[in-house]
């Protein structure tokens, strides 16, 4: 593990130094506050019964299908189109130690994309001068979600970005397997064929991963080990496919 | 010095991907400090080779051990061991060369406090003070392979393995990377494939020439002059009356013979093309002999085979060798 830090210290650096990466974050924030001045808009308008960090959190589903794609897609197919992981890997350094410092690197970029939105509750604190606006609960239950939820996302983007040399085929089919992940299996709960005995195991499965239902127990304070189990697990086991699929390729290049 | 294990030995190696065989049955070995020319034409399996010395790529079945680690079971300590440069030398677009040799130094594992020295040394062996801070996307090509060629050497490795790394530089530019490969003779053992035969001449102690994956010549290029072709020519423009020139040349030395004529020139002129086994100058035998005959003589030369003969020779050998065995 003593190159991981060499490659993650490199791939923020490289991160910093892209004017692309502030381009990104400003249509980040630009596109979120959108959403928030939405938000308050609408309870300017009438009185609500829940706090807007509520409602803004329930939104997450919406950057994550865009820029989970955007931040992971280039991290492992890049370096494969341009050859350079040939010069990576044969360095002292292993396929765990590459793809866990892109993971590490794009989960920080993450990271720093969702914590500056926190800027938006604190100008409404300055200005709202009411504590009811800014209730503190679901907030930090909110963020705690993004960032545990953000494990397994970012992990899925580099799992997709490990099966293909071809940037667009990874974003696209990364984008596919949050759709799946987030929307497809809320979608499945609702299917009248899962109520019947025999699929009762499926069922319980399929209640279990409702990353909806994760979001509401935790902007409600509940962090249930359950949930940090299922999404430490989907991290662990992303990343291992992520490696795997990295080895395979060099074994059949 | 015989406890000291060769910096590289490969033993019968095989590499196969679904179903073609691309390296077949390959053994060398190579002392430390010797610089080898590994030649073949595209698609030989020189890439192939090279990449399963570095550890890349596993290979289907052999030995091959790099300073007496065996690749196969070790590759990590190998890594610690070579320095390579791949074909078509990737490198990224958006770093500076100083960071960029500075990332790499520190994952080849050089001390902080000996990377800074030892990255402007390498700067400027290589020739590229001038443009350590510029981005290396927006290099010149010939910069570019010297930046590989830098962050190769940059450990100091004991061997250093470059994939053609001559490919697409002007003739100045070949001139002064085989000037840096010549520099690193006799400290550090290096593999350099390459298409461009007069350079691996110049810079290499010995040649190994593959084709479809089989070796088919080694040695020092003068060993493989003599192996391959196995005789030396003459070229002779001679005219006069030219019926009695076998004979003639038998009478000389008895494994002379006349190989070829050319048609006659406006002033009556031949040219013979002569082979002889020998491998002593016959020269002056021959003027006086032509003389003698009362041929006239305008010019005659020794021909001195290049390695592009070598190659060609070795190649087509072994394609008949090849297609032999398809016929049984």
């Amino acid at each position: 593990m003593r190159h991981f830090f060499t490659l993650l210290s490199h791939e923020l650096r490289m991160l910093l130094v892209n004017p692309g990466t502030y381009i990104a974050a400003t249509a980040f924030l630009v596109f979120m506050g959108f959403i928030f001045t939405g938000i308050l808009e609408s309870y300017s308008k009438a009185p609500q019964e829940t706090s807007p960090a509520h409602v803004y959190f329930q939104f997450f589903w919406l950057p994550v299908f865009f820029m989970v794609p955007l931040l992971t897609m280039k991290c492992l197919a890049e370096e494969r189109r341009l050859g350079t992981i040939e010069t990576l890997l044969t360095t002292p350094v292993t396929t765990t130690e590459v793809v866990l410092g892109k993971y590490a690197a794009a989960y920080c970029l993450y990271l720093g994309l969702w914590g500056s939105t926190a800027g938006f509750f604190w100008i409404l604190h300055q200005f709202a001068g009411d504590a009811r606006f800014l209730d503190l609960g679901p907030l930090v239950g909110g963020y705690l979600f993004i960032s545990v939820s953000g494990l397994l996302f970012i992990a899925v983007g580099v799992f997709a970005s490990s099966l293909s040399r071809n940037q667009a085929v990874a974003g696209i089919l990364c984008f596919t397997m949050l759709f799946a992940l987030i929307i497809g299996v809320r979608f499945i709960q609702d299917a009248q064929w899962l109520d019947r005995a025999a699929f009762q195991p499926v069922k319980a499965a399929v209640d279990y991963a409702q990353i909806f239902t994760h979001y509401a127990d935790f902007t409600r304070g509940v962090v249930d080990t359950r949930h940090l189990l299922f999404y430490f697990s989907g991290t662990v086991l992303a990343l291992i496919f992520s490696i795997l699929g990295v080895e395979a390729k060099l074994l059949h290049s | 010095m015989s406890d000291v294990p060769p910096a590289i030995e490969v033993a019968h190696l095989v590499k196969s991907y679904a179903g073609v065989t691309a390296v077949n049955d390959i053994s060398f070995t190579l002392a430390r400090g010797e610089i080898l020319g590994f030649l073949g034409p595209n698609g030989a399996g020189k890439s192939t080779t090279m990449r399963i010395l570095t550890g890349y790529l596993p290979a289907t079945s052999g030995h091959v051990a790099i300073c007496g680690v065996p690749v196969a079971t070790q590759p990590d300590m190998v890594k610690r061991h070579i320095g390579y440069m791949p074909e078509n030398n990737p490198l990224p677009e958006d770093m500076r060369v100083s960071e960029y040799l500075y990332f790499r130094g520190r994952l080849k594992e050089i001390s902080r406090a000996k990377l800074g020295p030892r990255i402007d040394e390498v700067l400027e062996l290589c020739d590229l003070k001038r443009v350590r801070h510029k981005i290396i996307g927006k290099l010149s090509k010939g910069f570019r392979q010297r930046v590989g060629i830098a962050e190769a050497i940059l450990a100091e490795p004991p061997v250093i393995i470059m994939d053609e790394p001559t490919i697409g530089l002007d003739p100045h530019q070949i001139l002064i990377v085989r000037d840096l490969i010549a520099s690193l003779r006799g400290r550090m053992t290096v593999i350099i494939s390459s298409h461009i035969l007069p350079e691996i001449e110049m810079t290499c102690d010995r040649v190994l020439i593959i084709n479809q994956g089989r070796v088919v010549a080694q040695g020092t290029p003068a060993d493989l002059r003599r192996e391959i072709l196995g005789h030396s020519a003459y070229e002779a423009e001679l005219a006069g009356d030219l019926a009695g020139l076998p004979e003639l040349l038998a009478a000389v030395d008895p494994s002379l013979q006349l190989a070829a004529t050319g048609p006659a020139d406006a002033q009556g002129f031949v040219t013979a093309t002569l082979s002889t086994a020998r491998e002593d100058d016959l020269g002056e035998a021959l003027l006086r002999a032509f003389t003698g005959a009362g041929l006239r003589v305008r010019a005659l030369s020794r021909a001195h085979p290049t390695l592009e003969d070598v190659f060609l020779a070795a190649t087509r050998r072994s394609w008949d060798v090849r297609s032999e065995q398809l016929r049984k």
